[in-house]
């Protein structure tokens, strides 16, 4: 059950839900345990556990509710955040103001960032940024081409940043500023 | 901002993930070596990479551990 906390982590990024998180995590076991005769040995077992989690989610789950959103969301610049925070001009040497404002995001905070996006955004930064896969894995559980993983995985980090900045105006972390570089 | 930030910006995400070929992350690495913005702006960018893995934690409930475990034993049985 090594892998039982960030398929647990997973599942509640994905369903929004615990009592849904926790049907979905006992599904994939079950679903593991019966297809492990189809496991092959020497590859990725996490994610080969994630791709059971994923095809559940989506074929289970994901059918409960309305049609799937359309993956629409603002196309962002890089550095969304760090821009806003004032970084990219004037920067100073050492730890810097900006790197500090970080610290103070809460947990619920950065969760509910991640769990505003698109779905398709939302699964890309949840294997990407929470759990470390790389983008050929990604493209892998979640059955589409590389392209797309980048795509989805890059303007996914971006909308994070912005619902991030958000919640940092919302708390009176970041101060509005008066327009925006670049 | 001269060409090479643009290229580093632009590259940001590719390089931050591993996912450049050695010959442009090394191209990439010498200009952070020089330009102490980009640096700062990737410094920033992988540090907020950092907060999102470590903030997305979640306790999983022992009711959920010991219910997975019961399941498994009871599809055990009836396989035997």
């Amino acid at each position: 059950m090594e892998y039982m906390p960030s398929l647990y982590t997973a599942a509640l990024r994905m369903t929004r839900n615990p009592a849904d998180a926790e049907d979905l995590v006992q599904e994939t076991y079950l679903k593991a345990y019966r297809a492990f005769a189809g496991f092959t040995e020497g590859t990725n077992l996490k994610a080969w556990l994630y791709r059971i989690l994923t095809n559940t989610y989506i074929n289970t789950y994901r059918a409960k509710k309305r049609r799937p959103e359309e993956s629409d969301i603002d196309d962002l610049e890089n550095f969304y955040l760090y821009r806003r925070l004032g970084g990219l001009e004037g920067s100073t040497a050492g730890r810097s103001a900006e790197d500090e404002v970080l610290d103070h995001f809460t947990e619920t905070e950065v969760k509910e960032a991640l769990e505003a996006l698109p779905e398709q955004f939302r699964m890309a930064v949840l294997l990407g940024d929470v759990e470390g896969f790389s983008y050929k894995e990604i493209a892998e559980i979640l059955d589409v081409p590389i392209g797309t993983v980048m795509s989805r995985l890059h303007r996914g980090r971006r909308a994070l940043q912005k619902r991030l900045y958000e919640f940092g105006r919302q708390r009176g972390l970041v101060s509005e500023r008066e327009g925006t570089h670049g | 901002m001269d060409e090479h930030c643009v290229e580093a910006v632009e590259l940001l995400y590719h390089y931050l993930d591993g996912e450049l070929t050695d010959e442009r992350r090394v191209l990439i690495q010498h200009h952070l070596d020089d330009c102490p913005p980009c640096f700062e702006a990737y410094d920033f960018e992988a540090e907020l990479r950092v907060v999102v893995r470590q903030k997305c934690v979640d306790h999983v409930p022992e009711s959920l551990i010991m219910r997975v475990k019961a399941a498994l034993i009871e599809v055990e049985q009836t396989l035997e």
